[in-house]
């Protein structure tokens, strides 16, 4: 039997349920529904490992007209870390929502949403899937960020949409070209028709922009604060750490698979500029906020920047650099979403324990809630890129890959990035740890501060066992022009 | 002598200029929706029309574009709702950050 169908259909499935029945413990349901999720993408994830990538066409029609699923290493990789994070944020989601009954109706049916959405974009093996993928992915976040109703909150989804959509009909009329001059939207066959002339580098050139606005890349940075720092816990935690992730996903698709060879390298090195300018301005922006959590919001603009080095660093070198490059960076996108989402947890922990999310209300609050504290920290080590931690090996590679293409500035962001991303984590330990009057905080559940706790160590244990998820994700013939 | 699809892609190409200046040019969120309506509209027109080949009629484009506008009609729909809401707690047409220039 075939998982990739059931990994789109209990999705679907279960956010009807939960919108038309929501008499029902649908909190409970959920965990259910994600317990089934984990084990098909794990089952998936080895039998990718085993057996080599596997396709699927939905109600056997073929393409054009009909849908191809494929998964190869990367997807499966994707899928299974996916499965992993929703869980746990679903599971943290179910003790934290107690405070928002009303908030919990719309949460289980978005979340759900959000989730086929997720898998289909992974799954997609064709332009114009990818196109709806996202749309849904959107409509769901943005939801999500408006749950509230109050007046920040809507203002922070309208801003997400707004954005989000402009840089919806860039992709979309970039597809339109690419239809126009080769007749095919499927990837696979896109990568051995493109030809280097001024209509595919436009109709990239507009994909690529759609897509940057829709990963936060700095400067079309500005919607991602207010959205995921305004947002509850469990929503920042899932848009911080797999939202996003998804348009980088398809970016990096489009140039490594089908564009390596259309896009010059000069264009490459433009968007590693953008990167880099996103690790210094969201550096520097954490450091400055006194909201603890559009601290963690600016990091994750900061850390997004990493992701782009991967277009400088694999474009126009030597194959065993951009072997590195591409490993780095597919690596720091797995430990980035466990830390992240441990960091929005924790720090969501935190603020419901003190009832005020400015930095300095969090004073002496490390002898009270030591735990999140706790796996705030062991996120932070990975988010800075400290041994060991999946983090660390993410940028290693990374750094390995600069010194082996001879691109030294890039070198320098990097290291100049961990600083940055040290300063504003110690500052949140230098407020937490020092002695202040007992504050007066309400009692949260442990539930909610193991979530965390796990998710940190997760993020921590892939420096441990990088040889696994990097194993699976090399099955792919996909990359740079199929030579690795 | 212009062909009939690249007229299409023209005026498709016309219609999106249009609408991108008036979304980045107005401030008013109702606007907008609308402005990304039109926008959409003139996607449509290049996907429909430039992708004619040989004087036949491909199913695949006309596939994408009734999905395009389903999806646009959802968006719109979000848009349309947070908006209202939007307006109902605060009494502004505007975001905060564009009142301000």
């Amino acid at each position: 039997m075939n998982l990739m169908p059931l990994l789109l259909i209990i999705p679907l499935a279960w956010a009807l349920i939960s919108l038309l029945a929501p008499r029902l413990p649908i909190g409970l349901l959920a965990i259910v529904g994600m317990l089934i999720q984990l084990f098909a993408s794990a089952m998936l994830w080895f039998s990718v490992h085993v057996n080599g990538p596997e396709s699927y066409a939905i109600g056997d029609w073929m393409a054009p007209l009909g849908i191809t699923l494929i998964a190869d290493g990367l997807t499966a990789t994707l899928l299974a870390m996916t499965a992993l994070i929703a869980i746990i944020c679903a599971f943290y989601a179910l003790f934290y929502l107690r405070q928002y009954p009303r908030e919990q109706r719309f949460f289980w049916p978005l979340f759900w949403f959000l989730l086929a959405a997720l898998n289909g974009i992974w799954l997609a093996a064709d332009l114009f899937n990818l196109y709806v993928g996202l749309e849904l992915l959107t409509l769901a976040a943005v939801g999500m960020v408006a749950l509230t109703a109050d007046k920040q909150a809507l203002a922070a989804g309208l801003r997400y949409l707004y954005a989000a959509l402009l840089g919806s009909l860039a992709y979309l009329l970039g597809v339109a070209l690419l239809y126009g001059a080769y007749g095919t939207l499927s990837l696979g066959q896109l990568s051995n028709m493109l030809e280097p002339n001024i209509t595919t580098q436009v109709a990239l050139g507009l994909m690529t922009l759609g897509l940057l606005m829709k990963s936060a890349v700095f400067p079309l940075h500005t919607w991602l604060p207010p959205a995921h720092g305004g947002a509850l816990a469990p929503v920042s935690a899932l848009l911080s750490a797999l939202v996003v992730k998804a348009s980088f996903y398809i970016l990096a698709r489009l140039w490594l698979q089908a564009g390596f060879d259309i896009m010059p390298v000069s264009a490459a090195q433009l968007l590693g500029l953008m990167g880099a300018g996103a690790i210094v301005w969201g550096g520097w922006q954490a450091m400055r906020q006194s909201d603890i959590k559009m601290l963690v919001a600016y990091s994750t603009v900061a850390q997004l920047g990493y992701l782009m080095l991967l277009f400088p660093l694999a474009i126009g070198v030597s194959a065993i650099s951009a072997t590195l490059a591409w490993q780095g960076t597919m690596f720091h996108l797995l430990s980035h979403g466990f830390a992240k989402a441990a960091m929005f947890l924790s720090v969501g922990t935190l603020v419901l324990a003190v009832g005020k999310k400015g930095l300095d209300d969090m004073a002496g609050i490390s002898r009270q809630l030591p735990l999140s504290l706790f796996a705030f920290g062991l996120s932070a080590i990975s988010i800075m890129g400290l041994p060991p931690s999946g983090g660390f090996n993410a940028k290693w590679l990374l750094l390995q890959s600069a010194i082996s293409s001879g691109q030294w500035h890039w070198m320098i962001v990097l290291v100049l990035g961990g600083l940055l991303t040290a300063g504003y984590v110690f500052r949140v330990f230098r407020i937490s740890f020092v002695d202040g009057p007992p504050t007066d905080i309400k009692p949260t559940p442990l539930p909610l501060e193991l979530s965390a706790l796990l998710l940190a160590v997760i993020a921590i244990g892939l420096g441990f066992v990088s040889s696994w998820p990097l194993a699976s994700m090399s099955v792919t013939e996909l990359l740079p022009g199929g030579s690795l | 002598m212009m062909s009939t699809d690249l007229w299409f892609a023209v005026v498709g190409a016309l219609i999106i200029a249009m609408a991108l200046f008036t979304f980045i040019r107005h401030t008013h969120l109702l606007r907008r929706i609308l402005a990304f309506n039109i926008m959409g509209s003139g996607v449509f027109l290049i996907m429909v029309g430039l992708a004619q080949h040989d004087q036949q009629t491909d199913p695949v484009p006309q596939a994408l574009v009734l999905t395009g506008i389903v999806v646009a009609v959802s968006a719109t729909a979000l848009a349309l709702i947070i908006f209202r809401r939007f307006y109902k707690a605060s009494g502004q047409t505007q975001l905060d950050e564009d009142t301000e220039q």
